[in-house]
């Protein structure tokens, strides 16, 4: 179970590309995709990591990882998230410093990065809405409450400049009114 | 490659890199833009470890790899301080605060999730997770996409993913192959190479990739 763990995080953390969101849907599509964990609960995790200092995506795995087996568990998930990372830093400190100025490493990004863009975009809608697609309750309350919550938050980070921690805060005050 | 050869100085380095990064592990909140500022002043203002030049160097390594910014660039930095040896100090120092943090926040909530109240909280909470992703995916975007490939490359990519269950490891390997294809085809035909988007922001800003999060 462990070792299955560390093998399943560590596959999404050698492509784990774009950092944190565009994360998000690997992992959900690696384990609440594959009916390891239930939708509804991966929504909870995902919530409460954005809440936590660090990478959404690590701190999704610690919390699936403990879910699945433990402290051990939390353990060999991170581990497996973080590894890859380490090992390619280190590789690529010592011998590839000078990458970006080369044409082909710059036209693979150029091919990366819009599908690094559809993953983020594809983990707002699934991580935003999976649960209620699944459980046919999309067109309700609860959605409009979120869309509005969620719109708010846009409003606040973008052209109030608040920082993602004060805008956490208010939706917890904001869930609390309208849930 | 530093990997055998640890000498004493570096040997003492450890419990410092460890330590260093202890300490900017809580701040990481927000991610990618906020942190590295954080990182520039601890490490090359208060420790005169690395100079801001080198900053450059870092971001490149960090934005290329995969893998959070944070620890990239904590292992990039923790490398060129004390090998191999003190990549692995500083990439535990960032990553154990988030993670007994991330630990104690959920059971604090299993704790308590019986209370209607907390769950709505949550519920607020997840709405504006939903937000930042959109947010982090409108940076991506503006900095992705500026050509008719780049749309095409992004709405074919969304639809796999929506329509299909396609593991996702072909479209990370897709990309950057059709992009050097198509890169190749046009600097064999000398047509424009560029592959980034023309960008009116500073050297500075761009310095800072604040679509990793």
């Amino acid at each position: 179970m462990l070792w299955e763990l560390f093998v399943i995080f560590f596959r999404v953390g050698c492509l784990a590309f774009g950092g944190g969101y565009a994360v998000m849907s690997l992992i959900q599509r690696e384990t609440a995709g594959t009916g390891r964990i239930g939708i509804e609960r991966f929504q909870e995790i995902g919530a409460l990591s954005g809440m936590a200092p660090g990478s959404i995506a690590t701190n999704s795995a610690t919390l699936i990882g403990y879910e699945q087996a433990g402290l051990a568990g939390a353990v060999a998930a991170t581990t497996g998230m973080i590894l890859p990372s380490l090992i390619l830093v280190v590789l690529l400190a010592a011998f590839f410093i000078r990458l970006h100025d080369r044409l082909s490493v710059r036209s693979a990004f150029y091919g990366l990065r819009p599908i690094i863009t559809a993953l983020i975009v594809y983990a707002a809608i699934s991580f935003g809405f999976g649960a209620q697609t699944e459980s046919g309750q999309l067109f309700g309350w609860e959605t409009l409450g979120m869309l509005l919550i969620c719109g708010g938050c846009l409003l606040a980070i973008v052209k109030y400049k608040l920082h993602p921690f004060g805008v956490l805060l208010l939706s917890a005050v904001a869930g609390i009114v309208i849930f | 490659m530093k990997l055998a050869a640890v000498t004493s100085a570096e040997l003492r380095m450890l419990p410092q890199i460890f330590i260093a990064f202890l300490k900017i592990g809580p701040s990481t909140f927000g991610g990618g833009y906020a942190m590295m500022a954080t990182i520039e002043k601890e490490v090359v203002e208060r420790r005169g470890w690395m100079k801001t030049e080198e900053m450059g160097d870092m971001v490149s390594v960090a934005g290329s790899a995969p893998g959070g910014v944070a620890v990239n660039s904590a292992a990039f930095i923790g490398y060129r301080l004390g090998g191999v040896a003190g990549a692995i100090a500083a990439v535990s120092g960032i990553t154990l605060p988030t993670f007994a943090i991330i630990l104690l926040l959920s059971l604090t909530y299993s704790f308590f999730k019986d209370y209607v109240k907390v769950q709505a909280a949550l519920k607020g909470i997840h709405a504006a997770v939903v937000a930042l992703i959109l947010v982090a995916a409108w940076k991506m975007a503006r900095a992705s996409l500026f050509d008719t490939l780049t749309y095409m490359l992004a709405a074919a990519a969304l639809a796999v993913l929506l329509l299909t269950n396609l593991s996702s490891v072909w479209l990370i390997l897709g990309g950057p192959a059709i992009g050097m294809a198509v890169m190749g085809i046009r600097q064999s035909r000398k047509f424009d190479v560029r592959t980034e988007p023309a960008s009116e922001r500073s050297e500075k800003e761009a310095m800072l990739p604040e679509y990793y999060i």
